[in-house]
């Protein structure tokens, strides 16, 4: 198969060699012009809404003034940036965002793994298909019915958890209003809804293992755990190396949404990160500038850990972003 | 001898099984538990006597969740704005991948920079918030709902990866028989492409079906709201729950409980139902994805 697409490339090249070099390139253009009207909108498109907001971060370097230019007209340099490293609010956030986004990524990351291993021992198929539908099903569900799941379940009064917790022990746990337990309910909840999803690459990394291995270690006396052991982690381990760093690449990115629904003024202490903090400063409060401000710098961490994330991928596996 | 080695079951496998079964009923449990809470009757709720299955049974509070004609109009709003945005979507996302995907393109390199470049740095949330309700004045329209964040670029790369496993001779065959380049996108390779064009749909209906903070922050006339912002509102707080009560809330107990749970019910109903049909193209989806990395 490949040698026959080989062979009409190469029959391709001698055909192309024949015409005439200009002809060939203006009849290249002439083909192209209508692939570039094609590129119009959509480059429009990006053009508008993704690099006009990157000339907007100018906003963070300007005060803004209502029925005023748009992005600001009056420079006032690093005032906001000033302001918000001297705010307590922000150090909270900052802080906040670091522990939820290392605790997720640490103790979510094996879940998926795990689950494609186990899923990839089940024998009869029918009944791996229906767990791996099943298990795919929370990430479609929307963040709003997520937390709304998450508050019926948890609520003090009728919520499930805590009337297996009065039974048992007399008291019940206002979970949701609590923060000492925002983060396990955040990162609960993320296993719940990313477990089956997330595990789609995997199983796929997992059929990728050329089966002649498992042969061979069956015919060296391996037994099943010793198969896993030796075939077919070593066989997922690139998969999961480049996993690792393209999460740790978007670390500091949480899932913002959720955190907005689900926090509240009670839980701040722990589940106020920085996305949420900007928000609140930028669209709660209307001072864009301030708000602007935190969002560069956010955006500026994001940069640094995909550069370092893609540097460490380079160095230790095979591929890397560019 | 071979059909018993073959059909062995050892005690791990046993345990895997009651492991997958562990996952299954806890996947699917606050789905039951919601459905349970919604066709319950108020006093068990509000004794917490539900766990598995519905206690007095009743379907009372989805007819008085149905009369709600804001509910109705939410839901109306989503309908329309995922079949408008899914179009939109859908239209720009192979109108960009499909020039990429070749791979001869004059600039190809300089425009792929221009896409990539944002899934790296973006403005953020207030300089876009300014552009869309200031700037461009979308405010309170559908437009501030679908259109700014209509192209996914990662499924623009998706959709060029599979653009470009479509061999080349039916183009160039069709290019011969002097069909120009339009022709040759809507006749010869979008009909090839129907399982990556499933799969985008689906992927942007899905993300729209479920956007409730551009709505958020882009429409204050209720009028408009989706249903995701609808059930925001209702979940956040629970004076909304009061309100398509209609007062009465003595004599309707807990039903804040209840009507929330009917109304999460009914606006997850569509995906949960049309989800078993179509995961497959989900997944085909990510294979693609994965396959350029």
């Amino acid at each position: 198969m490949e040698s026959r697409i080989e062979a009409q490339d190469a029959t391709r090249v001698v055909a192309k060699a024949k015409v005439g070099r200009s002809k060939q390139l203006w009849k290249a253009i002439k083909k192209d012009w209508q692939l570039y009207t094609l590129l119009l909108l959509p480059l429009v498109h990006y053009f508008i809404f993704r690099y006009i907001p990157m000339y907007g971060v100018v906003i963070a370097f300007r005060r803004y003034q209502p029925g005023g230019p748009v992005y600001g007209s009056e420079w006032v340099g690093l005032r906001y940036f000033k302001m918000f490293l001297r705010d307590e609010g922000f150090w909270r956030a900052f802080r906040n965002n670091i522990i939820l986004s290392v605790e997720y990524l640490v103790i979510s990351f094996p879940f998926p793994i795990i689950f494609a291993l186990l899923l990839n021992e089940l024998k009869n198929l029918t009944f791996k298909k229906f767990v791996q539908t099943v298990s795919y099903l929370p990430h479609f569900i929307s963040t709003v019915i997520v937390v709304g799941m998450i508050k019926e379940i948890l609520s003090p009064s009728i919520g499930v958890v805590n009337m297996i917790l009065k039974d048992l022990t007399g008291r019940t746990i206002d979970f949701v209003s609590d923060p000492r337990w925002f983060r396990t309910i955040y990162i609960t909840s993320g296993i719940w809804q990313q477990l089956g999803w997330n595990s789609i690459i995997y199983l796929a990394a997992l059929s990728g293992i050329n089966p002649e291995l498992y042969e061979a270690a069956r015919i060296d006396g391996a037994n099943r755990f010793q198969q896993m052991r030796y075939v077919t982690i070593p066989g997922i381990m690139p998969t999961v190396m480049v996993l690792l760093i393209l999460n740790i690449g978007s670390l500091m990115a949480v899932g913002f949404e959720k955190i907005l629904l689900l926090y509240s003024p009670l839980t701040y202490e722990t589940a106020d990160v920085i996305s949420t903090f900007l928000y609140r400063m930028g669209l709660t409060m209307n001072n864009y500038s301030y708000g602007a401000a935190v969002g560069l710098f956010e955006s500026l961490i994001g940069v640094f850990l995909l550069t370092t994330a893609n540097y460490l991928s380079r160095k230790f596996t095979d591929s890397s972003l560019w | 001898m071979k059909f018993a080695n073959k059909k062995r079951i050892s005690v791990f496998d046993v345990i895997n099984i009651v492991i997958m079964i562990c996952v299954v009923i806890i996947t699917l449990y606050p789905f039951l538990y919601l459905t349970a809470l919604s066709m319950s009757s108020e006093k068990y709720v509000y004794a917490g006597e539900i766990t598995f299955y519905p206690k007095g049974f009743t379907l009372g509070t989805y007819r008085v969740l149905l009369k709600d004609s804001d509910f109705w109009i939410s839901y109306r709003n989503t309908i329309i704005y995922t079949v408008v945005g899914t179009v939109i979507s859908l239209a720009l996302t192979v109108l960009l991948a499909y020039p990429l995907s070749k791979k001869n393109l004059k600039g190809r390199g300089v425009l792929l920079g221009f896409i990539l470049f944002t899934m790296f740095f973006s403005g953020g949330l207030i300089p876009t918030y300014l552009l869309v309700s200031r700037m461009l004045q979308m405010r309170n329209t559908i437009w501030a709902v679908i259109i700014p964040g209509a192209i996914s670029t990662y499924n623009v790369l998706v959709t060029k990866t599979f653009f470009e496993g479509i061999p080349d001779e039916l183009e160039e065959a069709a290019a011969i028989d002097g069909m120009n380049t339009y022709g040759i996108l809507f006749r010869i390779v979008l009909p090839l492409s129907k399982p990556i064009l499933a799969t985008m749909s689906l992927f942007y209906a899905v993300g729209i079906w479920n956007n409730w903070f551009g709505p958020f922050i882009y429409l204050d006339m209720k009028e408009l709201f989706p249903v995701s912002l609808y059930l925001r509102n209702i979940i956040a707080g629970a004076q909304k729950a009061r309100e398509i009560v209609g007062g009465d809330v003595e004599g309707f107990g807990d039903i804040e409980a209840t009507i929330k749970s009917a109304s999460m019910v009914v606006s997850a109903l569509p995906i949960i139902m049309i989800y078993p049909f179509v995961q497959k193209y989900f997944v085909k989806g990510i294979m693609i994805g994965s396959l350029k990395g």
